[in-house]
C-alpha cells in the first residue's frame, strides 16, 4: 500500500496534519491504535498558559519569545506559531468546530471541580469566562441528572458564590437517564449524551429546565450533549427560556469526542484513509530513510510512503515507553530525551511540576526524528510525543499538537513534490 | 462507630488507650467487653501506622518456627482464633514454603520438625503437586511444604474491633494526638490532647493509661517520663495489580528479603525488606529504588510472572522492635510481645505499655494488656475475645450459606453485593439501598457504591478520603484513584457541605497515592500516573492547590 504520507497516530495532532496534507491534494493514511487524548479534553484548547518562570500568560503571542530554544514553539518560530494560531478558528469552523474566545488573549474556564483555570479557546458549547466581575449579582441554577457522579454542582456553586453569584441546585429525574443506572458503570457522560441524541428526550429536558428555572437565572448544565455535532446544544439554547452555561464533567469529554469525530470525518471526506484499531509494529529502513512500516492487522503487507509522521502521543498513548531504567520510542528505537537517573523523573509532591512530563523524542530543527543523533530523512514527529515541553505545567498541550502538525505538513508540502 | 458523642473532660474513664492500630482497637474492645469505661485516642486515623502497612498475612507461624518458637506458637493459636472470630477479614488460602534450586534442601526437614513441634500442621508435598496447587509458583522448585497460612485484611479487622468496642460503650476519637500527660505526683491521671481537625487542646482523665502506640509508643513513654527503647525496623513491600497467586508463597530458608508473596482481594503483595531507620524518619518513609529492585528480583524467583505484572505501588511500615531493659544498644532485640507495668518497672503509677508483637498477635496483646488493667483496677472479668465473633463475622457453618444468598433483596447486582459482604461481612446489610442511586458505582475497580461510601461516612467515622479508602477500598484498585477519588470527593463535599475542604482532601489523597506510585512508576504505572495528572492537574485544575497533609508537610 502506498501513500504520499503515512501518519502514525489518529489524535488531534495526526488528524490536523493529515487534513492539511489532504487539502493540498496529497494522499494520506492515518494508522490509529485506539482512543486519543481528545477523550480527556477539558473542553478548551490551550496555547500557552504559563511561562517557564511560572508567570501566568495573558497574551500568549507575546510570551512565545520567552520560551527556551528546544521548545517545539521555538522551533516553529514565534511568528509561525502566531500565524498558525490566528488561522485556526476559521479553519476549524469549516469542519463544524467552533472555537470561542479571542486568539490574542487567554480567557478562563470553570473546571469540573469549580476551579477557574486559564485557557486559550473554548470548544463549541463552552463560553469563556471573559469577565469574572459579571458573575457578581447574577443568579444561577445548577442542574444535574440524578445519580450522575461525574458532575459536581456543589463545587461549581461555591466557585460562583465566591465571586458574588447566587446559586440554587436542582437534581433532574428523567426515566431515560435513570435507566442507565441499571448497569452501575453506565452512568457516564458519553452514555448520557447518547440518551439526548433523541429529540423526544431533548424536548423533555427543555420542559424540565423551563419548569425549574426562574426568570433571569442562568442555567448551568453538565456538558453531556452532542457526540457528533452541536445540534442538541443549539436546540437546548434556542428552546430553553433561560441563558444556558455548560460546565465540563470529568472525562470522558463529549466535546473532545465530538472534535475527534469531526476531524476524522473531514479527513475521510477529503479522501484520507483512516485505519482504526491498527498498531504499527515494525519498520524497514535504508540508511536514514524509512521505506516502509508494518502493522498488526496487515502483517504481510507493508505500508510505503515518501514521508512518515509520528504523532503517537506521550507515555499514556505509548508514543514513548518507560522501563525501570530507560525511556524508549517503541517503533523505530528513535532517540528520546530523558534523564538517565530515575530518581529525577518525579517530584514527590503530586501537584508539582513532574520532570518526566518533559520527556519525548528528540528532533532536529525541522522536527525530523533522530536515531543515534542523526536525523531520519523522511520521518517527523509532532504533538505530545515531542520533547522540550511540559504540556500540563505550561498549558500548551493542544497548541503544540496543532501547531507542530500544521508546521510539519507545510514542510512536507514544501520539501516533497506532488507525485 | 459512634465515636465522639459522649467524650467529656470532666468524666474520669477507667482507661485511656493511646493508638488506633489493631492493638489499640483490640484493647479497647477487650476492656469494653469486660465492663471498663474506655476512651481510645488516635493521632490520625485508625490503621494509619504499622497496622495498615504490612503484608496482610495471616501467619501460620511457620516463618518463625525455626528462629522463635514462642512467637510461632502464639501465631498458630491466634491464626485459628481469627479464622473463627473474624472470618469476614480472613481468607483461608493455605500457604507453601518452597525450596528453589539455589536454596539448601536440608533446611526443609528441620523446618517441618520445628513447625510440628509448636503445633503448626506442616507437611511436604511433591513439587509437581505444589505447582498444580499454585500454578504461578516457580516451576523449578525442588521442594514444597504446605502450611496453614492465609491472608487477613487489617483495615477490616481494626474497624470491626472499633465497632464492637463502641457498641459496648467505648468512645474512640480520631485525629486526637496525645501531646502530654496529666500527672499527680508519681501517677499518670490523664492525657493532654491536640485535635488535628480544629486545633483544640484539652485534657482527658482516667484511672489508667495504656500506651498502644506501636513504634510511636517510644515517644509517648518518653512524654510520661519513662524510657522504652524501641528501634524502628522498616519493611518495604510492593503491591501488584493482579492476584497472581491464590496460595501464600514463602521461601523455605532463613528469613530474608522478599520471601513472602501474599494474595489479597484482587491483588498480591511481595515483601519485605528489613532495615533499621532513624526514629526521625518514621513519619515520612519513602521506598528506595534499591528496595524496589530487591523486592522485584527476589519476588520473581517465587512467582516468575511478577516480572510482567503491573506494579501498583510501593509502601513501607515500621515494626517496633523493643530492646531488653539491660541492653540500650538494641542488639538483644525481642520480636515477641512486650507488656510493661511502669509502676513495677519505673515507679510510675497508672501507666502501661503494650508493644512489640505482630498484627497476628494483636488480640493476645490486647488480652495481656487488659488482664493487667483489670488486675490494677480490681476488676475480675475473664477475657472472651478468643471466642466472641467480631461484628461482621458470620458464625461458623453459616458462612457458606451466607455466601449463596444475597444479603438483601434489591436491584444491586450480585457482584457488588458480594464485594460489600466481603468487606463488611454481616454488617453489609446496614448499607443503604433505600433508593435507586445507592448502587451507583463510585469506584469501579473495587465495586464501591454510593451506599457503601455513605455508610462509611456515617457509621465508620470515615471523614477524610484516606479514611474512606481504609474502610472501603475506594482508590485502592488498579486505577489508584483516577476517577473514583473525584467522585468520592463530590460525595464528601455533599456530606460536609464544604467544597474547599473536599478539594484539599482530594489533593492530600492524590498525594498519598502518589507517594506509593512514583517509586514504581514505569510501564503501565507511569501511563496511569500521567493520565491521572492530566485529569486532576489540567482538566480539573487541581495543580493550583498544594497538599496540606500534616505528614506530607513534615
Amino acid at each position: 500500500m502506498r501513500y504520499d504520507t503515512i501518519i502514525i497516530g489518529g489524535g488531534l495532532s495526526g488528524l490536523v496534519c493529515g487534513i492539511k496534507l489532504q487539502e493540498a491534494g496529497r494522499s494520506c493514511a492515518i494508522i490509529s491504535a485506539g482512543q486519543s487524548a481528545l477523550h480527556f479534553s477539558s473542553g478548551a484548547f490551550d496555547l500557552l498558559g504559563v511561562t517557564a518562570d511560572g508567570t501566568e500568560v495573558e497574551r500568549p503571542f507575546d510570551a512565545l519569545k520567552s520560551l527556551p530554544a528546544e521548545h517545539p514553539y521555538s522551533k516553529v518560530g514565534a511568528d509561525g506559531v502566531e500565524a498558525y494560531a490566528r488561522a485556526l478558528p476559521q479553519w476549524f469552523a469549516q469542519m463544524g468546530i467552533v472555537l470561542n474566545g479571542d486568539v490574542e488573549r487567554n480567557s478562563s474556564r470553570i473546571t469540573p471541580l469549580g476551579i477557574v483555570r486559564k485557557s486559550w479557546m473554548m470548544l463549541d458549547e463552552y463560553t469563556p469566562l471573559a469577565d469574572e466581575a459579571a458573575i457578581a449579582g447574577s443568579r444561577y441554577l445548577i442542574v444535574n441528572f440524578a445519580g450522575f457522579l461525574d458532575f459536581y454542582p456543589k463545587f461549581i456553586a461555591d466557585c460562583l458564590e465566591q465571586r458574588g453569584g447566587k446559586c440554587r441546585m436542582e437534581v433532574l429525574s428523567m426515566s431515560a437517564v435513570e435507566k442507565l443506572r441499571i448497569n452501575p458503570t453506565e452512568m457516564r457522560s458519553a452514555n448520557i449524551a447518547k440518551v439526548f441524541q433523541s429529540q423526544r428526550q431533548l424536548d423533555k429536558l427543555v420542559e424540565l429546565v423551563n419548569s425549574k428555572a426562574s426568570e433571569g437565572e442562568t442555567v448551568v448544565l453538565p456538558a453531556t450533549f452532542g457526540l457528533s455535532d452541536t445540534l442538541p446544544v443549539e436546540y437546548l439554547r434556542s428552546h430553553c427560556r433561560n441563558n444556558l452555561m455548560f460546565v465540563s464533567p470529568v472525562p470522558p469529554s463529549i466535546s473532545g469526542i465530538r472534535v475527534q469525530r469531526r476531524l476524522q470525518a473531514h479527513f475521510v471526506k477529503l479522501g484520507g484513509r483512516f485505519y482504526a484499531g491498527d498498531t504499527v509494529n515494525g519498520a524497514t529502513l535504508e540508511g536514514n530513510r524509512v521505506t516502509g512500516i508494518a502493522t498488526v492487522n496487515h502483517s504481510d503487507i507493508l505500508f510505503h510512503a515518501d514521508n512518515y509522521v509520528v504523532a503517537t502521543g506521550s507515555f499514556f498513548s505509548n508514543g514513548i515507553v518507560a522501563r525501570s531504567n530507560e525511556v524508549v520510542e517503541p517503533i523505530f528505537g528513535a532517540d528520546v530525551n530523558y534523564d538517565t537517573n530515575r530518581d529525577r523523573w518525579f517530584d514527590r509532591c503530586v501537584m508539582n511540576r513532574q520532570p518526566y512530563m518533559d520527556f519525548g523524542v528528540a528532533t532536529d530543527a525541522d522536527f525530523r526524528m533522530l536515531k543515534g543523533g542523526r536525523p531520519f530523512d523522511n520521518m517527523y514527529a509532532i504533538g505530545s510525543v515531542l520533547d522540550g515541553h511540559n504540556p500540563l505545567e505550561e498549558g500548551s498541550g493542544s497548541g503544540v499538537a496543532i501547531i507542530t502538525a500544521m508546521h510539519v505538513a507545510n514542510s512536507i508540502l514544501t520539501n516533497t513534490a506532488k507525485r | 462507630m459512634k465515636t465522639d458523642n459522649n467524650a467529656s473532660a470532666q468524666r474520669e474513664y477507667d482507661v485511656i488507650i493511646i493508638g488506633g492500630g489493631a492493638t489499640g482497637a483490640g484493647t479497647a474492645r477487650d476492656c469494653a467487653l469486660r465492663g471498663l469505661s474506655v476512651l481510645l485516642l488516635e493521632r490520625f486515623d485508625f490503621t494509619a501506622g504499622a497496622t495498615g502497612r504490612n503484608h496482610g498475612l495471616l501467619h501460620s507461624g511457620a516463618r518463625y518456627a525455626m528462629t522463635d518458637g514462642e512467637s510461632a506458637a502464639e501465631c498458630i493459636k491466634e491464626n485459628m482464633i481469627l479464622k473463627n472470630i473474624a472470618n469476614h477479614c480472613v481468607e483461608d488460602t493455605s500457604g507453601l514454603f518452597v525450596t528453589l534450586p539455589e536454596d539448601d534442601i536440608s533446611y526443609q526437614a528441620k523446618f517441618i520438625d520445628a513447625c510440628n513441634n509448636v503445633g503448626i500442621h506442616a507437611y511436604p508435598i511433591n513439587p509437581k503437586d505444589a505447582i498444580r496447587m499454585e500454578p504461578s509458583v516457580n516451576k523449578s522448585i525442588v521442594g514444597a511444604v504446605v502450611v496453614p497460612d492465609g491472608s487477613i485484611d487489617p483495615f477490616r479487622l481494626t474497624t470491626a474491633n472499633i465497632l464492637d468496642a463502641t457498641a459496648h460503650g467505648a468512645t474512640a476519637l480520631t485525629f486526637h494526638e496525645v501531646v502530654g500527660f496529666e500527672m499527680s505526683q508519681n501517677r499518670v491521671v490523664g492525657v493532654k490532647t491536640l485535635n488535628h481537625k480544629n486545633g483544640e487542646r484539652r485534657s482527658y482523665y482516667s484511672k489508667l493509661v495504656i500506651n498502644a502506640g506501636g513504634i510511636w509508643g517510644h515517644k509517648i513513654a518518653q512524654m510520661a517520663g519513662v524510657a522504652v527503647n524501641m528501634f524502628p525496623a522498616k519493611g518495604a513491600l510492593l503491591v501488584f495489580g493482579h492476584r497472581v497467586n491464590n496460595v501464600v508463597i514463602n521461601r523455605c530458608r532463613k528469613p530474608a528479603d522478599a520471601d513472602i508473596l501474599v494474595p489479597g482481594d484482587m491483588i498480591c503483595v511481595i515483601g519485605t525488606t528489613s532495615s533499621r531507620v532513624p526514629y526521625e524518619e518514621i513519619d515520612n518513609m519513602n521506598v528506595t529504588a534499591d528496595e524496589v529492585a530487591t523486592l522485584l528480583r527476589e519476588g520473581e524467583k517465587l512467582a516468575p510472572s511478577l516480572a510482567s505484572t503491573r506494579i501498583l505501588r510501593a509502601y513501607s511500615g515500621v515494626r517496633p522492635l523493643v530492646a531488653a531493659d539491660n541492653d540500650p544498644s538494641g542488639r538483644n532485640i525481642s520480636r515477641g510481645i512486650v507488656l510493661l507495668d511502669h509502676a513495677v518497672r519505673d515507679g510510675l503509677e497508672g501507666f502501661i505499655t503494650i508493644t512489640g508483637g505482630k498484627l497476628m498477635t494483636y488480640r493476645l496483646m490486647a488480652e495481656w494488656a487488659t488482664d493487667l488493667a483489670c488486675r490494677k483496677l480490681g476488676v475480675e472479668v475473664p477475657c472472651t475475645t478468643a471466642l466472641r465473633p467480631l461484628p461482621g463475622s458470620t458464625i461458623a457453618g453459616q458462612s457458606e450459606e451466607a455466601a449463596e444468598t444475597p444479603v438483601v433483596e434489591s436491584t444491586t447486582p450480585a457482584n457488588i453485593q458480594r464485594a460489600e459482604v466481603d468487606r463488611h461481612g454481616e454488617l453489609a446489610k446496614r448499607i443503604a439501598r433505600t433508593n435507586c442511586y445507592d448502587h451507583s458505582l463510585v469506584c469501579e475497580c473495587e465495586n464501591v457504591t454510593v451506599g457503601e461510601v455513605e455508610y462509611a461516612f456515617k457509621e465508620l467515622s470515615a471523614d477524610t478520603l484516606t479514611a474512606l479508602r481504609r474502610r472501603t477500598r475506594v482508590g485502592m484498585g488498579t486505577c489508584q484513584g483516577e476517577l473514583c477519588s473525584c467522585r468520592a470527593a463530590g460525595l464528601l463535599s455533599r456530606a460536609h457541605g464544604c467544597s474547599e475542604k473536599a478539594k484539599a482532601e482530594l489533593v492530600n489523597f492524590l498525594n498519598e497515592r502518589w507517594k506509593g506510585i512514583y517509586p514504581v512508576a514505569w510501564g503501565d504505572s507511569l501511563r496511569g500516573a500521567q493520565l491521572a495528572s492530566w485529569i486532576y492537574g489540567s482538566v480539573c485544575g487541581l495543580n493550583t492547590i498544594k497538599p496540606t497533609d500534616k505528614i506530607a508537610k513534615k
